[in-house]
């Protein structure tokens, strides 16, 4: 689904992301941990194309994305969050969703006029939808910027799901949350990849890393420094020794 | 009664001036270069009617056209800025209009005397209306048929999903290009209609002063063109439309009676109005 090949990604001297090999199968629950200035936004930042990368390939079902705008990868079917919520606040709930809808079937089905202008039935009863999974229906007329966090972060996701993603890539979406919202959070995450979303999970909450993921890649100064399933991550010692700063026996 | 129906048109000729700007402004592109494509349509719309004999209506058309042309080539080069620094290129594209104004001459023989742009006198004789023996009345009903159709059709826009595109554009644009909007294609069809717009303004107000020159397209008009969304609010297309009689109406024709005390209060009742309604006066909603 998508494979980086030694990707990187320097600030002047500051390697960023440093040669990061790594690849995500379709279907699966990707997570990607590492302590804080590891690299993982950043990797979401270059995969989304909102940096170029300094060098490396970024290939999305068999295609390069290197060329492509990020308005474009969006189309490609790569959607995100932001990990500081990035709602449009002065619209309503429901306009949120509406400006989103951009996938390329959405591109496709509608008439360029009629896309612009918009309110198809169709439109409405997929933005509905889409409001009735984040629980946030009876939200839809209130300015995003006057919704709790929680609900913000629900729109978020609610908002990147409305241009009909492949692939999703969340970038720590339980920042902040209590346990009883991250259990909801799970649920959603869970029934996404039922539906046949890719995930690439950037997250620091291990409750739920440990929890949804099929494997995990651990990121320390923009390399990766270990892989696999989260048994074996759990048990590595590269990784205890990068989060807990020491030999942990 | 006239003094009132000439005011009604210098209104209605701002408020499209206005409204160019505001549909920029949606964008989050603070954009000096209305005046330059109001000169643009007044040029236009003055020598099809003048030198070339057209009839008004078609002669807008052009104004519209050539107003959304240029505003769209601007707008290519111009939008890769931001902030201050759109501000500056989009100023000295406004400057270089008026200067190439200045420098325009573009006169034919009509009977005795010479008709058409000449330089730095201006243009005169642009007297669609008088030889046509259209009453102030009825110019400033015409000019208003557009303000009306101007203000619809960004009401409709602002309704429309275009309309939502455009302010998640101004809020947040990595977040818009995040969810696959095409920042270049919004900003620069903003820049495009609100071009169209001045356009249209930039050829009534040729029209109904018949007479004019490079100064009447200079920064001052510029600043203002921006200065009535910002004042008004960017809530709907109303605000536009109160500032400029704020502005126009008040400020400028209502305190006349004050003489040289007027030119002190006009800026620091902007100042006023702006600290005691600082999103304009129909902002955006309020954040909670």
């Amino acid at each position: 689904m998508l494979e980086l090949h030694a990707l990187s990604r320097h600030f002047g001297g500051v390697k960023a992301v440093d040669g990061l090999d790594l690849t995500v199968a379709e279907g699966q629950i990707f997570g990607l941990i590492g302590p804080n200035g590891s690299g993982k936004s950043t990797t979401v930042n270059v995969v989304t194309g909102l940096f170029p990368p300094t060098s490396g390939r970024i290939v999305f079902r068999g295609e390069d994305l290197a060329a492509l705008p990020t308005h474009q990868r969006l189309r490609a079917g790569i959607a995100r969050t932001f990990q500081n919520i990035r709602l449009f606040g002065q619209l309503s709930v429901w306009q949120n969703l509406w400006v989103a809808q951009n996938s390329a079937e959405d591109q496709a089905r509608h008439g360029f006029v009629a896309r612009w202008l918009g309110g198809q039935r169709g439109v409405r009863a997929e933005i509905a939808q889409l409001l009735e999974f984040s629980g946030l229906a009876h939200k839809q007329d209130e300015l995003a910027a006057n919704l709790a966090f929680g609900e913000q972060r629900r729109l978020e996701l609610a908002r990147a799901m409305a241009a009909k993603p492949k692939l999703l890539l969340l970038d720590e979406p339980a920042a902040g949350m209590n346990s009883e919202e991250i259990g909801q959070l799970r649920e959603r995450i869970l029934k996404l990849r039922e539906r046949g979303v890719t995930i690439l999970l950037v997250e620091h909450v291990m409750e739920l890393v440990m929890g949804v993921t099929d494997r995990i890649a651990v990121l320390n100064f923009g390399q990766k420094i270990a892989e696999g399933t989260p048994a074996e991550i759990q048990a590595h010692p590269a990784v205890r020794k990068a989060y807990l700063g020491g030999d942990p026996s | 009664m006239d003094f009132y129906f000439g005011l009604a048109q210098i209104v209605g000729v701002h408020t499209l001036l206005g409204l160019s700007a505001y549909i920029v402004l949606l964008t989050g592109q603070v954009s000096l270069a209305q005046a330059g494509f109001f000169a643009v349509g007044a040029y236009t719309a003055g020598m099809l009617t003048v030198l070339a004999g057209w009839h008004l209506v078609p002669a807008l058309g052009a104004s519209a056209l050539s107003g959304a042309a240029i505003a769209c080539a601007v707008g290519f080069p111009a939008l890769r800025v931001k902030g201050l620094m759109l501000v500056i290129a989009t100023l000295a594209f406004g400057e270089g209009v008026r200067l190439f104004f200045f420098n325009f001459d573009y006169q034919i023989a009509r009977g005795d005397i010479k008709v058409g742009p000449l330089g730095g006198e201006g243009f005169r004789q642009i007297r669609f209306f008088p030889e046509n023996g259209w009453t102030t009345g009825e110019v400033m009903l015409f000019i208003w048929l557009f303000v009306v159709a101007a203000m619809a059709l960004l009401w409709w826009f602002d309704r429309s999903r275009y309309g939502s595109v455009l302010r998640a554009v101004g809020e947040d644009e990595l977040a818009a290009q995040s969810v696959g909007i095409n920042l270049t294609a919004v900003k620069v069809s903003a820049m495009t209609i609100g071009g169209a717009i001045a356009g249209v303004g930039g050829g009534l107000y040729a029209h109904y002063t018949t007479h004019i020159e490079h100064t009447s397209f200079n920064i001052l008009v510029a600043t203002f063109a921006v200065a009535y969304p910002i004042v008004g609010g960017l809530r709907n297309v109303f605000g536009t439309l109160l500032a400029v009689i704020f502005v126009q109406a008040f400020l400028i024709e209502g305190l006349r009676f004050l003489g040289d005390w007027r030119n002190l209060l006009f800026g620091a009742l902007i100042v006023l109005a702006m600290n005691l309604r600082p999103s304009g006066f129909l902002g955006a909603r309020r954040r909670a």
